[in-house]
């Protein structure tokens, strides 16, 4: 199927999600739709797929203009969209799962279902039991049943959003075999990502948005440094680094090993000193926020130790963590971070100490008063804060944090901001770091990294690189590591390799 | 919008509320074919009719204004505690136990009463603390935890009444033996209105305004029951505060279960909470849990209970009109607070 | 005691069992669609007085069923209505109409106090009825009982076998998902929350017209069922086939409380009365506890084999509710 975006706006309150975007993709193709975090790939893709509708802007479908109303609507059209965390029921079986909400009879007959999809699978050589629980699937397997799925509905379009986020090597090689069969088969395939190594490998055409614009197409072979450029554009002055001293070990982390249910980070050791800053890079969900987690003491190390200050806190509560000097600054500052409904004088008495039973309210609201002018937010001490904005809000998260404090870990410190927001943020920051904190810190930004870190962890598919030198590491390097391109296949890590 | 004109628009609501409720209430007394002014005026005369009457408002007063106390602790901290009806005749069975191995005793009455209230409030806390456990360390619903408990604390009850507490001869749905006269809490003359009972209620609630307000105990319970993500992460215990919630309301219900049998019945009865605690939990919905108001509010619950007692003498109706009216009150209020929300949405867009 | 007596007191239990059956399973309906309706307890009480009320009336026993579902399922309107659209918290109104609806049905039942009223009649069934104790057993009950059976049956093929039941299954689980496959989510919310509600209203007409036959206001012993048919949807996992088996768990344990009294002199009969309730709370501990954050981390230290056993273990017996039970949906 022939699809085509014709001059697609789409508003979120002042935010320009998608402007004048302009896209033709003929049927038969796997055009990526390249971007950083936030550079409108979904807000486009959610426009095509009915999820909300365009501002202004026509959809032609093989020519014909067309209205889609919503997800079930888009796929009447011919238009399937397969999500990053696959819009499934997890304690359902799986042949459950693929009933629901297609169509035929009220009872439908389970034993044809079942053989005509056995089929269907293994056109793609698939080998999913069909009659397992949802949950006990992998994510790739998951992925594997959503387009089975769409295809069974006749999608002849399927967007597929940064599918290889959380899925293994073998079944990427299975995703992308399947995606080429469906591309010989005149289906037309797209493909969101950040990842270039991926984009590299599979598609026939790119498209690279950056915020909410269309900032250029390019058709293999592909000049990875070009698209680096495209997708993170022209590098933003931040101002001189600052340099901290370092002092004595405030982390160490010897043989550490965290585990959920979608990874396993092995054996990394590390050692993090007063007023250093780590920047963890990677693209979301490869593993940064679970190791950032433990090390908050919110999970516990499956292996391996954990020093804070020379005292093994291994497997200690995230309580003894927190009287301990360490603070975590989620980056869902509304459902993590603050709570909505208290002022902020009552926030900086529930994070500041308590030495007798009663709040002396009058001196708690000079001294929220004293923070507030400190950090400079917008708001009284009687303000509550889900009526700040999100630069307020994130001040505030730091406003918070007790002095002294041996570590913060941070996540996404400036996400959301304006540029003086963030460079003020970072000042404070620097300023903890003075004061002997180490900070760790999780961004997608990677000006961001770079320029504020000494040090760097990037995270890929649940591997760990060595901690890399924030100095001597360029925007490119580390844009392909995150991408995956450049780590050893097997064997030891040798730096010298990433470029 | 300014503040002063959303707070009209909210009283506005609230007065829609009421109205609704009585027009509610008045279409099912028309349906039964009773006298809707009749009905009401009886509710009034047989509330504030005289001193006396008004005196009886006061006794029902005490114990809802103790349950209603404790539930802005649970509700602070986000919970639904309805197990307290079972900590409220926890707290009856407990008092009702010291009074008994202590009655011959020999020690002076005003010491075994208050010895008395302290076992009601441990026997509160200790069933609170039960579906406190339950709730945090063994993930079971506070409701349906607390519920079972409910139905528990009721047989255990009729056992004691109809078992090992059963009066001299047979057992029977009247209770224990009363308690002689000097373990009853001392009564205003020609009234069964206890001055120290109020007293009680007062000071707790009193206790209870000044923790939740001013203390970091309840500025820490408001955050957890706001928040709990949030609070948790900022370093707040917080299964110790849901705990410390449960055992603090279960003990002003045990409160209110010794205040029933020290100073009303002066003995074990079956159905000893009378619907207090499910009757709190009405009111502090009904005030959207702002201490401040749990007097006026409990108070004209309780007379519309003592109210509507008359109501089968004289008209022939039966006096759950009262939980009728209390009912549609609290209904159409969480339904109108509903619709000004969806207005103000719709207003914003 | 004989074998005769045995049966046709198991018999007693099934029909017990009924209302039970009915409100559970209404319950359950609701519930996997993502709506509590915590009225349950007022909502039984209500239709029995409303069904018994019109039976008396018009002396017509199908009527008075029907008024008692009608009861059920306005009931369940108010609910819906409340928190899919108005979007308050399903607990607090469900909470005040169980305890309004108990008073309103005390209230408008006062006229019909200890009439004396029609009665389901019992229908043994030809042929079937003559089997060897499955007969008496099963078959020689009234038509509501009849129902109790077949509604078990229907509701686990329709939530199980069936392409709507699937979809309710996914609204309840994951709305969104549930939505881009072409659900009206908050349309198929107010559906199966009136006709649940329905059932939980028939529970009501089938005590007062069968299985406590008559209304006796505040001593018809109807309170607290409700409660217990809430309790005992979580039992079943909002499993219609766990459900039934929960209400003739229930429904036995009553009966050997009355049965086994005189032959246990030692433990007073209350103590047998609500064992079912601490009983329900162990089960709800055992099906819950493997969410809790603690198990969590005792199993983290763990060495490896154990903790994977142990995880399974505690995943098989896990009930976990719909995901999104008493979430609004609020589509992009």
């Amino acid at each position: 199927m022939h699809v085509e975006l014709i001059g697609i706006h789409k508003y979120f309150g002042n935010v320009h999600a998608s402007d004048d975007i302009h896209m033709t993709i003929p049927s038969g193709a796997i055009h990526a739709i390249l971007g950083e975090n936030g550079a409108g790939k979904s807000t486009l893709m959610k426009v095509l797929s009915g999820f909300i509708q365009a501002d202004q802007g026509e959809i032609r479908l093989d020519g014909k203009p067309v209205i889609i109303h919503s997800p079930a609507d888009a796929i009447h059209h011919g238009i399937g969209m397969l999500h990053q965390d696959p819009l499934d029921f997890p304690p359902m079986k799986v042949i459950d799962n693929f009933l629901v909400g297609s169509p035929g009879k009220p009872i439908p007959n389970r034993k044809n279902v079942i053989r005509s999809l056995e089929e269907l699978q293994k056109e793609f050589d698939f080998t999913i039991d069909l009659n397992a629980y949802m949950d006990t699937l992998t994510v790739g397997e998951r992925q594997q049943l959503e387009i089975l799925r769409l295809l069974w509905l006749g999608a002849q379009v399927l967007i597929l959003d940064e599918p290889t986020t959380g899925i293994s090597a073998p079944q990427k090689v299975k995703l992308f075999d399947t995606l080429r069969i469906l591309a010989g088969q005149g289906k037309t395939v797209i493909f969101v990502s950040h990842k270039l190594e991926d984009v590299e490998s599979l598609c026939t055409k790119v498209s690279v948005l950056r915020r909410g614009k269309l900032v250029g197409e390019v058709e293999p072979p592909f000049d990875i440094d070009e698209l680096v450029t495209m997708m993170f554009g022209k590098v933003v002055s931040l101002g001189k680094r600052a340099v901290v001293e370092q002092g004595q070990a405030i982390l160490e982390l010897k043989h550490f090993s965290v585990e959920d249910y979608r990874m396993r980070l092995s054996e990394v050791d590390l050692q993090v000193h007063a007023g250093e800053v780590i920047g963890l890079a990677g693209m979301e969900g490869s593993g940064q926020l679970l190791f950032l987690q433990t090390c908050a003491g919110i999970h516990r190390p499956i292996t391996g130790q954990l020093m804070l200050n020379n005292q093994d806190l291994t497997g200690k509560s995230y309580h003894t963590f927190v009287n301990l000097g360490v603070r975590y600054v989620p980056a869902s500052r509304m459902e993590e971070g603050l709570i909505p409904g208290l002022s902020l004088t009552e926030h900086f008495v529930l994070a500041g100490e308590q030495t007798k039973p009663f709040v002396d309210w009058a001196a708690s609201e000079k001294t929220a008063d004293e923070r507030i002018v400190e950090f400079n937010i917008h708001g009284k001490p009687t303000t509550m804060v889900e009526d700040l904005s999100g630069g307020n809000q994130q001040r505030a998260l730091l406003a918070l944090l007790r002095t002294p404090l041996s570590l913060i870990l941070m996540e996404h410190p400036t996400r959301g901001l304006d540029v003086e927001s963030s460079i003020y943020i970072w000042s404070k920051l620097k300023e903890r770091c003075r004061q002997g904190s180490a900070i760790l810190f999780i961004s997608a930004d990677l000006d961001e990294i770079l320029h504020y870190s000494d040090r760097i962890l990037v995270f890929y598919s649940g591997k760990v690189s060595p901690p890399l030198n924030a100095m001597e590491t360029t925007v490119d390097q580390l844009g392909q590591l995150i991408g995956g391109k450049g780590w050893p296949s097997t064997g030891s890590w040798q730096p010298a390799e990433a470029g | 919008m300014t503040r002063n004109k959303s707070r009209w628009i909210n009283i506005s609501f609230q007065f829609a509320a009421i109205l609704l409720a009585l027009l509610f209430t008045t279409i099912i007394l028309l349906f039964s074919g009773a006298p809707p002014l009749q009905a009401y005026a009886n509710i009034i005369n047989g509330s504030i009719g005289s001193l006396k009457k008004f005196s009886d408002v006061l006794v029902a007063w005490v114990p809802l204004l103790l349950t209603t106390t404790g539930l802005l602790v649970t509700f602070t901290a986000g919970l639904w505690n309805i197990g307290i009806e079972g900590q409220i005749t926890l707290g009856a069975i407990f008092t009702t136990g010291l009074l008994r191995l202590f009655q011959d005793s020999g020690l002076p009455p005003g010491l075994i009463l208050i010895l008395a209230m302290l076992a009601g409030m441990l026997g509160g806390a200790l069933w609170a603390s039960l579906a406190g456990a339950l709730k945090t360390f063994g993930g079971v619903n506070e409701i349906f935890g607390g519920l079972g408990l409910n139905f528990v604390a009721t047989a255990l009850t009729l056992w004691l009444i109809f078992g090992p507490w059963k009066r001299p001869g047979i057992g029977s749905m009247s209770g224990t033996e009363p308690f002689p006269n000097h373990l009853w809490l001392p009564m205003i003359s020609g009234t069964r209105l206890s001055i120290w009972a109020v007293i009680i209620g007062i000071i707790a609630l009193a206790v209870i305004y000044i923790v939740l307000r001013g203390s970091y105990f309840g500025l820490r319970l408001k955050a957890v029951g706001k928040n709990i993500r949030s609070s948790f992460l900022i370093g707040i215990p917080t299964s110790r505060y849901m705990m410390s919630a449960f055992i603090l309301c279960g003990a002003l219900a045990g409160l209110a279960g010794a205040v029933q049998v020290t100073a009303v019945y002066h003995r074990l009865i079956p159905s000893i909470s009378s619907g207090y605690g499910y009757l709190g939990l009405l009111v502090a919905m009904l005030i959207n849990y702002k201490a401040l108001l749990v007097i006026p509010v409990s108070l004209f619950f309780a007379a519309l209970n003592i109210g509507s007692i008359q109501l089968p003498i004289i008209l022939k109706l039966d006096s759950t009109l009262s939980g009728v009216l209390q009912g549609a009150l609290v209904l159409f209020f969480l339904m109108m607070d509903g619709v000004r929300q969806r207005v103000l949405r719709k207003a914003e867009r | 005691m004989t074998t005769d007596s045995i049966l046709l007191g198991l018999a007693g239990v099934l029909a017990a069992a009924a209302p039970i059956i009915f409100a559970a399973i209404g319950e359950t309906l609701a519930e996997r669609s993502g709506v509590i309706n915590l009225s349950v307890n007022g909502t039984i009480l209500l239709a029995a007085m409303g069904g018994f009320a019109v039976a008396v009336t018009i002396d017509n026993l199908l009527l008075g069923c029907l008024a008692g579902m009608l009861v059920g399922a306005l009931v369940a309107l108010v609910v819906a209505f409340s928190s899919i659209t108005l979007r308050q918290s399903q607990v607090a109104v469900g909470f005040v109409l169980a305890l309004m609806c108990r008073d309103l049905a005390y209230f408008l039942g006062n006229p019909y106090m200890g009439l004396s009223g029609p009665r389901i009649p019992s229908w043994p069934i030809p042929v079937l009825s003559e089997i060897p104790i499955l007969g008496p057993l099963l078959f020689r009950q009234d038509i509501l009982t009849y129902l109790s059976y077949v509604l078990i049956i229907v509701a686990w093929l329709w939530i199980f076998k069936t392409r709507p039941g699937l979809i309710l299954q996914g609204v309840g689980e994951r709305p969104a998902a549930a939505f881009v496959r072409g659900a009206n989510v908050n349309r198929t919310r107010y559906l199966y929350t009136i006709l649940g509600g329905a059932l939980v209203g028939l529970a009501g007409p089938t005590y007062s017209l069968s299985v406590k036959a008559g209304w006796k206001g505040t001593i018809s012993g109807l309170d607290g069922i409700g409660w217990i048919a809430l309790a005992i949807t979580i039992f079943g996992g909002w499993n219609p086939i766990r459900v039934a088996f929960g209400a003739y768990l229930f429904a036995l344990l009553q009966w050997l409380g009355l049965v086994l009294q005189p032959s246990l002199p030692g433990i007073p009969s209350q103590v047998l009365q609500v064992a079912p309730f601490p009983l329900m709370i162990l089960a709800l501990l055992i099906v819950n506890i493997g969410n809790t954050e603690w198990v969590e981390r005792v199993l983290a230290t763990l060495p490896e084999s154990a903790r994977k056993l142990i995880a399974r273990l505690l995943r098989s017996l896990r009930a976990s509710p719909p995901a999104s039970l008493g979430v609004p949906f609020e589509q992009e």
